[in-house]
């Protein structure tokens, strides 16, 4: 049983471009719906042909609203063009902050449920989705029981996105409505972290530090390693937790989902939480001292060893080469 | 400047977790605050604290009466509780949590602000909070790395994919805080005594004037149909550091021709 029609959320990046999650999200809507349309907080013309090519033949597109917070907004504005008559089968969203901030004011203003971090969904017997639980060790299958719209956010990389040579998408008005009171926050400024290299989660090759590293300075090990190999650093919670590096770097259920060809772990015991983020790497190697750490259960090549001897002799090893 | 504190408690992260037959999670043991949560009090205490007057009020939802986690929470320097604690609650999904929430912030007093973490450890859905400001009529500012106060407004750094941004509201608001925002203190010996006969008001969700109906299993709106293993990751090859193992792993990223 295919659906009739979805919508997909198109989230743009600060260039104004369709990010990665929507594109990999749409690849998964045209398998099963009739009919994918996409709906953006932004300017709908602007990413027409990006989202035509992915299979969405219509852009719900609100116009720039930049200087407001999408969430309340955009939930408002899919709220009542839902109850105006123009419902899908499915609201399907990334599991982003902007995503989980629009899936849960839509949730409020129709009182449907939404489930978040699911890594796929099915159709065959209704709307099922399926969540990782226990750091992935368990998959969960939920069906929606509340009746249309089913609300779903997906966590990244759990589809792969693909064009299909569609011709660019009929752009379309999402009408704002007026928020009142829980409208008023603003957005006044955006600051982008100027990044070298390739992103923590398009990298081929990700290297990764954690609390064995022993203090934050050591964490240049890290960087240079990664530098070497041409891929990102990255980091476990615990050390972002203590301000070592920033967020951005985090791997984990609440940083970056990364599924590298290789993720080399240094000093990183391998806390549910970090492993969720990377057991989808093709390969994986971990350097920790402690033999017991759980990296060792899912690490392809793991050294049990010292990363202040190891990577020093490694990062000497490549450069000489 | 009061503000209301979402806190959830829930068990060790560092235990095992498991789920009972009707696929709720395992909450029999002893619960403990959700670290996730210690970051939002103590931001909380600390905005009170300069506003110079004023008091953390936490609101929280357990199935069991379960009041330890929230002592801890008292024992930082909250000044009271209200629990929601009812075997209706059970199976809970995070919109029916944050209307039972909502009914509970009603209980809470006069407030300038909510504070909740972005998501609990447990659950993790990263949705309540939002949810939460909806169903209260609040502006809110999600997933916040710095949160100042000065005249009535909140002024905020919100993390956002490639940096973050700043924000502002108006207050009354509601703002979900990520970990690392504020380090949390421990709670000293005598916070700990005094926390001991503070307020912890517990109520049921008749007492917050809700339908049974509209929480847990009944009002959760889904259906687990199925839980299983996933596909698990095979060990490979584990060795010791000889001094030399460097070698192994240039060799392993030579196979895979990432050089």
């Amino acid at each position: 049983m295919a659906l009739s029609k979805v919508w997909v959320h198109a989230e743009l990046t600060p260039e104004g471009t369709v990010a990665p999650i929507s594109l990999e999200i749409l690849a998964k809507a045209r398998e099963i719906s009739d009919v994918v349309e996409v709906f953006t907080g932004g300017d709908g013309a602007a990413i027409a042909e990006t989202v035509g090519k992915h299979g969405a033949t219509k852009v719900l597109a609100t116009g720039d609203i930049s200087d407001k917070l999408q969430g309340v907004h955009v939930g408002a504005a899919l709220a009542a063009a839902i109850e105006g008559g123009d419902a899908p089968d499915a609201v399907l969203l990334g599991t982003t902050y902007d995503g989980r901030d629009i899936a849960a004011r839509l949730s409020v203003k129709l009182d449907k449920p939404v489930l978040t971090n699911n890594t796929d969904i099915d159709v065959a017997d209704g709307i099922v989705v399926s969540t990782q639980i226990f750091g992935g060790t368990q998959i969960v299958k939920t069906k929606f029981a509340a009746g249309g719209p089913a609300i779903a956010t997906f966590r990244p990389k759990s589809f792969v996105a693909e064009e299909t040579g569609g011709a660019a998408a009929e752009v379309a008005e999402l009408g704002l409505v007026d928020a009142g009171a829980a409208g008023a926050a603003k957005l006044l400024n955006r600051h982008v972290e100027e990044t070298s290299g390739p992103k923590l989660d398009e990298a081929a090759v990700v290297v990764s530090g954690g609390r064995g590293l022993g203090e934050a300075g050591k964490f240049d090990m890290i960087e240079e390693l990664a530098k070497m190999l041409k891929g990102a650093p990255g980091a476990s919670r615990a050390i972002v937790d203590a301000g070592w590096v920033p967020y951005s770097y985090q791997v984990g259920q609440t940083g970056k989902v990364v599924k590298p060809t290789v993720y080399i772990a240094a000093g990183i015991s391998g806390a549910t939480q970090h492993m969720v983020g990377m057991k989808g790497s093709k390969n994986i190697v971990a350097i920790n001292k402690d033999p017991e750490a759980p990296i060792f259960g899912i690490a392809d090549l793991g050294i049990v060893g010292d990363v202040h001897k190891v990577l020093p002799k490694l990062i000497e090893a490549l450069k000489a080469r | 400047m009061n503000v209301v504190v979402c806190v959830k408690q829930i068990p060790d992260p560092a235990d095992p977790g498991a789920l009972n037959p009707d696929h709720t999670l395992k909450r029999d043991g002893k619960l403990i605050l959700d670290e996730s949560d210690s970051y939002g009090v103590e931001m909380a205490l600390q905005l009170v604290d300069k506003a110079g007057g004023g008091e953390v009020t936490l609101v929280s939802m357990a199935p069991n009466g379960e009041v330890s986690g929230l002592r801890t929470a008292l024992a930082m320097g909250a000044a009271k509780a209200v629990l929601v604690s009812d075997d209706a609650l059970k199976g809970a999904g995070a919109l029916d949590t944050a209307k039972v929430l909502a009914a509970a912030v009603g209980k809470a007093g006069e407030y300038d602000l909510v504070l909740a973490a972005t998501e609990s450890s447990d659950g993790y859905t990263g949705t309540v909070p939002e949810q939460l400001a909806a169903l209260l009529d609040l502006p809110s500012i999600t997933f916040a790395k710095s949160v100042e106060i000065a005249d009535g407004t909140v002024k905020v750094q919100r993390q956002t994919e490639a940096g973050y941004d700043e924000c502002e509201a108006p207050l009354p608001a509601l703002v979900s805080v990520t970990a690392g925002v504020v380090e949390p203190r421990y709670p000293s010996f005598k916070g700990i005594m005094a926390a001991k006969s503070k307020p912890v008001e517990t109520v049921t969700v008749a007492d917050l004037g809700l339908d049974a109906g509209i929480v847990g299993w009944a009002g959760a709106g889904q259906e687990i149909v199925d839980v299983a293993a996933a596909p698990e990751r095979e060990a490979g090859e584990v060795i010791e550091d000889d001094g030399e193992s460097f070698q192994k792993i240039v060799a392993f990223l030579d196979g895979l021709k990432v050089l």
